[in-house]
């Protein structure tokens, strides 16, 4: 991509984590920790890869996004406001009593939204239907989802993997938000998952390790995606994440995976994100 | 009943699944590993492009049919009921129910007649478990035709259904081109003494009871009650006002079901005493499907005990 593009990506970036922190903090709830580890590639999914219009959301060409880590709504809220879905100044409302913005994604409630989820381990499995018929259909569409790594103990996802594989959904992509982090502490300690590679190799996918962060690297993923048309194979990209990336207070830290910020964290988080914006701007 | 004709409700499931699919091509069908049992091979024999197995993985089944109905394809789902509303209940209540897909699901082995299996394939339970999902609709046919009218009007209306299909071969007594309607029961014999409100196979014991008690000089209203959710309503408050008294029979857990459902009614709307017929809160065993039913007073004879102790005669 030109320089050009990727620091309009990385803008768009700051706003979706900007997104995040609003609607976390007028939630007083929410998911923030994985929604920012994951910004990036919401980001790219929504500025850059997918095939959709945000004024016909249920055009039914469109490529499709399953978000089966469902608790990170936040972000793919934001993604979709950003993207014009719907208006920006709608995400402090997030998990109000009269708000469409649902604690986990509504398909129903929240335009742009195409799988209502938050139960884990069974996004993926949606998500191969869909790639499914849309094979069945002969439609050119494509299917996304995010999988979180404290999600892959859950068996169902190595079922809807297997069943990607067997048969043959090279139009899904499995992206799985590697931020090493869960409720209850590192995935390595909680139920480790390692090695994830050889897991999804084994299970029949094209694997493609990045840096979830590096818009280059998310662009080289989406071309081996596209590459992988027409093999049969579905990919799963594995992308190492920062949980909680781009908020200095908390990156890496397990305590903000369903933490809002209070007032001062919420100011303190803005702050940090103006700054990053001003130091992509300055180049 | 030696001379009636007895077809199993699974086999009327895969008939009617392969006549959908001759007509219509957005019909496509899953199974868990089970085509032989759920009689969906019927199906996948006419139309195998549209048949998915998805291997012993109900979970993941379900979850794929879910996001197949959003392309715009009508999935029907199928492996036994224990698998079905017992182990993919969670993957149904959150991934089809709340979102409201337009995805059918059709369980087989239903109810303690699946026989020598056992208690561990011997579903009592998924009624209970089906009707507590918001927008769900749950039926259960009495016989062949109905079963293939209900799973051709489950295509036809829009939404989630559950439907339970029954391993063992059960008397046919509609007449073909019997007029099915999701939410509607059937007054099968009229009656003012008590009314008899059953589903699944217990209809024809329901009817054989009926005439038992005639002939002991109770007259009893028969109903078969196929759809469990949305109940009748109507014809339950008819029944009750005329009848003053109610007998449910299902072959289903006597905590959760039809019974509970005309109780959950009645008590709130026109209190009359009622009785319910079923598995007592316990799990069932291995014998055939025949000698289990009697064992578990399934049958027209317990019935007709039950109805006259029930009613002092």
């Amino acid at each position: 991509m030109t320089s050009e593009e990727r620091k309009q990506l990385q803008l768009e970036a700051v706003k979706v984590r900007e997104g995040i922190l609003t609607a976390t903090h007028g939630a007083k709830s929410g998911h923030p920790g994985g929604s920012l580890s994951a910004a990036d590639m919401f980001t790219y999914l929504y500025f850059k890869e997918m095939r959709l219009d945000p004024k016909n959301p249920r055009w039914e060409d469109r490529d499709r996004f399953v978000l089966s880590k469902g608790h990170t709504a936040p972000g793919l809220y934001s993604a979709l406001a950003n993207r014009g879905f719907f208006p920006v100044e709608d995400l402090p409302t997030l998990r109000h009593i009269d708000s469409y913005l649902q604690g986990h994604p509504n398909m129903n409630t929240v335009p742009g939204v195409d799988m209502s989820t938050g139960s884990l381990g069974q996004g993926l499995s949606a998500a191969a239907g869909m790639a499914k018929g849309a094979k069945f259909l002969n439609k050119d569409v494509n299917v996304y989802s995010i999988v979180g790594d404290g999600e892959l103990a859950e068996g169902q996802i190595w079922e809807a993997t297997m069943f990607a594989a067997h048969y043959h959904l090279d139009n899904l992509c499995i992206i799985v938000d590697l931020n090493g982090l869960q409720i209850d502490g590192r995935t390595c300690d909680v139920m480790n998952t390692a090695p994830v590679d050889k897991k999804f190799e084994a299970f029949g996918c094209d694997v493609v390790t990045i840096d979830g962060h590096c818009f280059d690297d998310i662009e080289k993923a989406m071309e081996k995606f596209h590459a992988n048309h027409g093999t049969g194979k579905p990919t799963a990209v594995l992308m190492t994440t920062v949980k909680g990336k781009g908020i200095s207070y908390m990156e890496n830290q397990a305590g903000w995976h369903g933490k809002a910020p209070n007032d001062d964290e919420y100011a303190q988080a803005m702050a940090e994100l103006s700054a990053a914006r001003s130091a992509i701007e300055e180049g | 009943m030696a001379d009636v004709k007895k077809i199993a409700t699974r086999d009327s499931y895969g008939n009617a699944l392969k006549e959908l699919g001759d007509e219509f091509d957005n019909v496509v069908v899953l199974d868990a590993d089970l085509a032989g049992a759920t009689k969906t091979g019927t199906f996948k024999k006419a139309h195998p492009d549209r048949f998915f197995d998805c291997g012993i993985q109900e979970a993941n089944m379900v979850n794929v049919a879910a996001g197949l109905s959003t392309m715009g394809v009508v999935p029907f789902a199928a492996t036994f009921a224990m698998f079905a509303a017992g182990r993919a209940y969670e993957q149904i209540r959150n991934t089809i129910g709340y979102p409201h897909l337009n995805v059918k699901i059709g369980a087989t082995h239903g109810g303690i007649s699946v026989g020598e299996d056992g208690a561990s394939h011997q579903c009592c339970e998924d009624f209970a478990l089906m009707r507590t999902i918001p927008g769900m609709t749950v039926m259960c046919p009495a016989d062949d035709v109905e079963a293939r009218a209900m799973v051709k009007a489950a295509y036809k209306m829009e939404g989630p259904c559950y439907m339970r299909f029954g391993r063992a071969a059960t008397p046919v007594f509609h007449e073909e081109g019997f007029d099915f309607q999701i939410g509607k029961g059937e007054v099968l014999k009229d009656g003012k003494d008590v009314a008899i409100i059953a589903n699944g196979i217990m209809v024809p014991e329901a009817i054989e009871a009926g005439k038992a008690l005639a002939e002991a000089g109770i007259d009893a209203m028969v109903i078969n009650m196929a759809t469990i959710k949305p109940l009748d309503e109507e014809l339950v408050l008819a029944a009750a006002k005329k009848c003053g008294r109610i007998v449910t029979v299902e072959e289903h857990n006597v905590i959760g079901g039809l019974g509970e459902a005309v109780c959950g009614f009645l008590s709130e709307n026109y209190p009359v005493p009622v009785k319910r017929i079923g598995v007592n809160d316990e799990f069932g065993h291995s014998g055939p499907a025949a000698a289990l039913l009697k064992a578990f007073g399934l049958c027209a004879d317990n019935i007709v005990a039950t109805t006259k102790a029930f009613l002092g005669k």
